[in-house]
Formats: C-alpha cells, structure tokens, sequence
C-alpha cells in the first residue's frame, strides 16, 4: 500500500517533526508562539516575491521572513506599542500584502489552500531536499547554541552578565525560526505552522525533567503526530495538514489524562 | 591605597526625557559591603544595572577593575512554568560544575536540600538562596545582589543577611546590593548610599541614619528604629513625626 509520494510525505514530514521539536520547546519556553505566527503569515509574501523574480518559491520565503524577523528585531526596541499589538500589526500586514501581490500577478495561479494549511502529499524530491538542507542546519546552529539559549531563557541580564553575547544569540535564534517557517510551509502549512511547533513541545511537558528531553520527546510526539495525520489523510482523504495537526491536539489530550511522569507537580 | 573595584564618576542616565539618574560617585573597594537605599523607582536596579555595565549612562563614566569577575543575584526570575529545569541543572549550566561542588555551593547558602527540585517549586527564600549559590559560581571578587531578600519573611530576610554577611567574611568579595526594608541591612553592611536619583547621603550606617536628607526621605520613625537597631540606644530622633505612614510604606 506504500506508494511513493506517500513515502516521501512520510519522510518530508518526520524530517519536520524533528526540528520542530527542539525549536517548538523554545518558542514555548520563551512564550514566542504568536512570533513564530507572524513570521509564518508573511509565508505568502514569500511566495510573491519569489514569482517575481523568478527565483526558487522557498528561497524567496527564507528571504522575507528574514527581513520581516529584522524589521520585528528593531521594532520591538521601541517602547511605544505593545509587542503582541506589534505582531499582530506586521502578521496580518505581511498576509493581506502578500495576497494582494498575487492577485497582480494575472499570469499566476496558485492553490492557495495548498500554502495556507500544507501540501505533504504533493511534496517533491527538491523540496524534500530544502528540508533536510535546512533542517540539518537548523539543527545544527541550535546545538551550537544550546546552552547560550538555556542561559537567555532563564534570564537575560543573568546571562549577559556572564558573558553570553545575547544579541547576537537572540538574532541566530530569530535568523534559525525564518528558516524553519520555509521549510515547515509544505508539511502544515503557514497557518499551522505554529501549531506543529507549540503543540508537540506543550505535550511533552508533563513527561520532562529537563529541557533536552523535553526536545527530544516533543520531536518524538511530532513525528507520531505526522504518521497519524498522513494514515487518517491516506485512508479517509482528510486534508494532510490539518489531519496531522488534529492528531497532535489528539495526542496532547490524551497526555493530560496520563499520569505526569516526573517530578515537576508542582509548577502551576 | 588600592584601586577601588569598581568606580563610578559623574554619571547621570536619562531616558524619555527623564532624568532617572543624576551626579552618581561611587567607589566600591575589594572586601567592602555597600548598601543602596531608597524609595520606589528612586533608580536603585537603574544604577546597578549601570554598575554591571548592562546599561550605558548618557554621561560620566564607570569603570570597573580588569579581570573584576562579577557575580549577579538578578531581582527576579520569570521562568516559564513550562520549562523543565532543577536547581542541580540550573547550577551546572554557566560552567561545568561537578556534583561535588554543586552541593559545597548549596552548603554554604544553606539549601541542600532542594537540589533535585525544580526551579519552579521553589519557596521564596530557597530561590533566593539558589540564586545567590548561582552568583557565587564563578568564585567573584564582587556581588551585585538585586534585593537580595525579596519575597523571604521577616525572620527569613535578617537570616539571609547574615548569610550575606558571613559569605563577605569567609570570601573577602565586596558586595553592592539594593535594599528595600532599611532595619535588617543597617546591621550587616559597611556603608550605606541614600538614592533618589541623586546621592541624597552616603556614609556608614549611624551617620547616614541621622542625616537630615535621609530622615527626610524615610521619615523620622524609620530613622529612629534604624538608630535603635544600630547599636545607639540613645540616639533618638524626636521631630518631624507625621512622617511615620510614609515611612511603613517603604
């Protein structure tokens, strides 16, 4: 029953499900979800700029959520406007443009759907490739960055007093995010890409006691989540994002009805 | 005489039109106990935030000696109820610290017996304790405690400036902390500066207590109390009681 462009959305999306795991526990850690939201809404933008000129559809998305994560990088210095008023500005800013780019281009017609709730089972082998390519590293900046990060999360003065060099690890961190939204886009989607992030990350939790567990169980629970979204895709015909995300919302309720295995009953 | 550690000549920060700290002179000297007083948004976290360097004046100068290394006790933790970290994690993550010396540094600041829980069930006192354990790490010559006995009660907060104070003995580190409540800290430090957001008096204890700008600040019931506490049984300040409400809020 395997058929090939099922093997490769299996792979595609594993491939996700693992570098989200570690970036996802950071975005919750660091309460970045609605960061991660806006980046992923400027996805379509992306898009534009990449029919523009003519340059590879993931690229031309590396390229603007980049700019978008330095244009929010500086905004956030000012103390005139809330952060998440913020956001929500450069978010649905960045999505409505991005529409209206497309609708000027007569000679495109895209599947709209397709972007905004994911495509696996119409992956190819070069996108296959973005990634593994980006995921890798992805993944490796991260280890690279680990202990830094760990240090910034828990508190930042803390952290520049002993020497990290916190903005630089700060804009690696935001640089690393803006790849990852590229890379996820084909899998979930750039409206649920937060959600393979968040979600998997929320549901290890209450089994972690500490923080690279914590990683390495939400990659685990991510990946579970994408083989029970493809299985229910392939036998029901459900749309493929979406499936793989009600499966780890599934799979984070069914966690809360499980024992909490370790020693952190105390923490709210 | 030996250079001081840390030396902050003329240094005045303004942000948004505001002037949040004017005309600060400080010198810190090796082994000494310095105490910042002073009301609310007085610029107490604002100068020590300048004294570590975290934030640069708009004018004046601060230069801390070379190779100062520098423990910081932060005034708060925000960590997120979803991050899984012990106090045994937490202590071994700025360098590779063994088991062993872990539980040397929980000895002295007297919690070992939190080490395998996680940060977040920490009682307010115990966090503090992990938290100055974490400033200690890196063996400073220097403790910069941001009110270092928040969220501990009373009979908590005068133990933990006692701690303070032994660690200053046994370590020989200079120590410049922000204060709140004024009676614990009179007892356990060298010198004390009056801030609101410019020096209003420094000296030690007995004499800073007694000046007019500090009675004028805290009121004449705290001062007196402070006096009381500070060995001078007889050294009362009788004017200026309608001061007193002013002075419980602090």
């Amino acid at each position: 029953m395997f058929e090939n462009f099922l093997l490769r959305a299996l792979i595609g999306g594993l491939g996700v499900a693992l570098v989200a795991g570690p970036f996802g526990s950071f975005v919750v850690w660091r309460r970045l979800a609605y960061f991660g939201d806006t980046l992923a809404h400027s996805a379509l933008l992306g898009i534009a700029f990449g029919f523009l000129l003519h340059i590879n559809l993931t690229l031309g998305i590396i390229v603007i959520c980049q700019t978008l994560a330095i244009l929010l990088f500086f905004s956030q210095q000012q103390k005139h406007l809330a952060g998440d008023t913020l956001l929500g500005i450069f978010a649905h800013g960045a999505l409505s443009l991005g529409l209206v780019a497309l609708a000027f281009m007569d000679d495109i017609r895209i599947d709209l759907t397709a972007y905004l709730f994911g495509d696996i089972l119409s992956i190819s082998n070069s996108e296959l490739a973005w990634i593994f390519g980006g995921g890798a590293v992805a993944l490796f900046a991260l280890f690279k960055l680990w202990e830094p990060l760990l240090l910034i999360t828990i508190h930042e003065d803390l952290a520049r007093v002993e020497g990290v060099p916190v903005d630089r690890v700060n804009w690696l961190f935001l640089g690393l995010m803006a790849l990852l939204v590229a890379v996820m886009m084909k899998v979930v989607g750039m409206l649920l890409v937060t959600a393979l992030l968040i979600i998997p990350a929320a549901t290890a939790r209450r089994f972690s006691g500490s923080p690279e567990i914590m990683a390495l169980l939400a990659s685990l629970l991510g990946g579970l989540a994408v083989c029970l979204g493809l299985y229910s895709s392939f036998r029901w015909d459900t749309p493929s994002g979406p499936s793989i995300v009600v499966a780890a919302c599934l799979l984070f309720v069914v966690s809360t009805l499980l024992p909490k295995g370790n020693p952190f009953q105390k923490s709210r | 005489m030996k250079e001081p550690l840390l030396n902050i000549t003329d240094v005045c920060l303004e942000r948004g039109g505001r002037l949040l700290l004017e005309n600060i002179e400080l010198q810190l000297n090796a082994g000494e106990i310095m105490t910042i007083v002073g009301p609310n948004g007085a610029g107490k976290t604002t100068l020590l935030r300048v004294a570590l360097g975290l934030q640069t004046p708009t004018r004046g100068e601060v230069s801390r000696l070379t190779g100062l290394r520098i423990g910081y006790m932060p005034q708060k933790l925000h960590l997120d109820p979803t991050f899984p970290v012990t106090v045994k994690r937490f202590l071994s993550m700025v360098s590779r610290n063994t088991a062993d010396r872990i539980n040397q540094l929980l000895a002295e600041v007297g919690a070992t017996h939190v080490l395998d829980s996680a940060m977040q069930t920490l009682s307010g006192g115990e966090l503090q304790r992990v938290l100055l354990a974490r400033a200690l790490i890196l063996e400073p010559d220097l403790l910069v405690l941001d009110e270092p006995v928040q969220g501990v009660d009373v009979h908590g907060q005068s133990e933990l400036y006692r701690l303070i104070a032994r660690i200053r003995e046994e370590r020989g580190c200079a120590i410049l902390m922000v204060s709140h409540d004024l009676h614990l800290v009179m007892a356990a430090t060298d010198r004390v500066l009056c801030l609101n957001r410019h020096i209003c008096c420094s000296g030690a204890p007995e004499m800073v207590t007694s000046h007019p700008a500090y009675v004028e600040l805290f009121g004449a019931r705290a001062a007196e109390q402070l006096a009381l506490y500070v060995h001078d049984r007889n050294h009362r300040h009788e004017h200026c009681r309608d001061c007193i409400r002013e002075a419980r809020n602090v």
